[in-house]
């Protein structure tokens, strides 16, 4: 069974307020040359902040459902341009319903490719 | 500089027991992607507040720049949700060491336990170190 897709636009500001509410300061979140000096494309978006985007998803999927696992790879970044935001697309297919957990692939992209690898998410819902 | 393998197996102190806020977990619902907050439950990815403390205080006791990490891999096994009100703080072991490419790939775990020593969550973290570019 196949949820609904969900988008989110991600911009600078989002990951300031990630980062300031995260306690993740790392400035290859923040900064561009930093970012650049370590061999990254340019800012990108916290792996976390794209995965809490995605359990986002899972919340609004299965209301007050409690999450019993998650997980992802992070595969490729999510760069984040200096001005306007760029698309996260969050969608998600039930794999399976056993004893009570529903199990969740997600596949979650930006500009067309995935930027998770085998995200994952069982609720009791 | 490689991250030195004899850290492998290796149990860092538990950090700093922190009190869980209902503004603490209200700023983080509202930085991700929810619209409001009326107690209850933080969200799913919240743990990693505590295991972001333990790294961070794993990466300086090894004079590793945070800068130079990216994130591979993160999971999360939960026990039970956090709410306000929790004190927690987590553990973290280094799980593993390799390299490929130049990089240092840091595989952690940090377990998250309340007050009262109950494990919370378990969390599994890879890092990615990436070297000095030569």
């Amino acid at each position: 069974m196949s949820l609904p897709t969900r988008t989110f636009t991600i911009t600078r500001a989002d990951l300031v307020r990630y980062a300031a509410a995260s306690g993740d300061h790392n400035p290859i979140h923040q900064d561009e040359s930093v970012a650049v000096s370590v061999g990254l494309p340019g800012v990108i978006a916290h792996g976390m902040y794209t995965m809490a985007l995605a359990a986002r998803a899972v919340d609004e999927w299965f209301p007050g459902a409690e999450v019993v696992s998650l997980g992802c790879k992070f595969t490729n970044p999510v760069v984040v341009p200096a001005d306007g935001g760029v698309d996260l697309v969050v969608a998600g297919e039930v794999k399976s319903v056993d004893d009570g957990l529903t199990t969740v692939a997600l596949t979650v992209t930006c500009e067309g490719q995935k930027v998770l690898g085998m995200p994952k998410a069982v609720v009791r819902a | 500089m490689p991250v030195d393998q004899s850290l492998v197996g290796r149990t860092f102190p538990p950090t700093p027991p922190r009190a869980v806020s209902e503004e603490q977990v209200r700023d983080f619902v509202l930085a991700t992607g929810g619209s409001s907050y009326a107690g209850g439950a933080a969200p799913a990815t919240f743990p990693i507040v505590l295991a972001f403390d333990a790294m961070n205080a794993f990466l300086e006791a090894e004079q590793v720049d945070l800068f130079r990490i990216v994130h591979g891999e993160q999971k999360f096994a939960y026990e039970r949700p956090v709410f306000p009100g929790d004190v927690l703080c987590a553990t973290l072991t280094v799980a593993s060491l390799r390299q490929i490419a130049g990089n240092d790939i840091i595989g952690t775990t940090s377990v998250v336990t309340d007050g009262a020593g109950a494990v919370v969550c378990s969390t599994s973290a890879t890092l990615v170190h990436r070297g000095a570019a030569s």
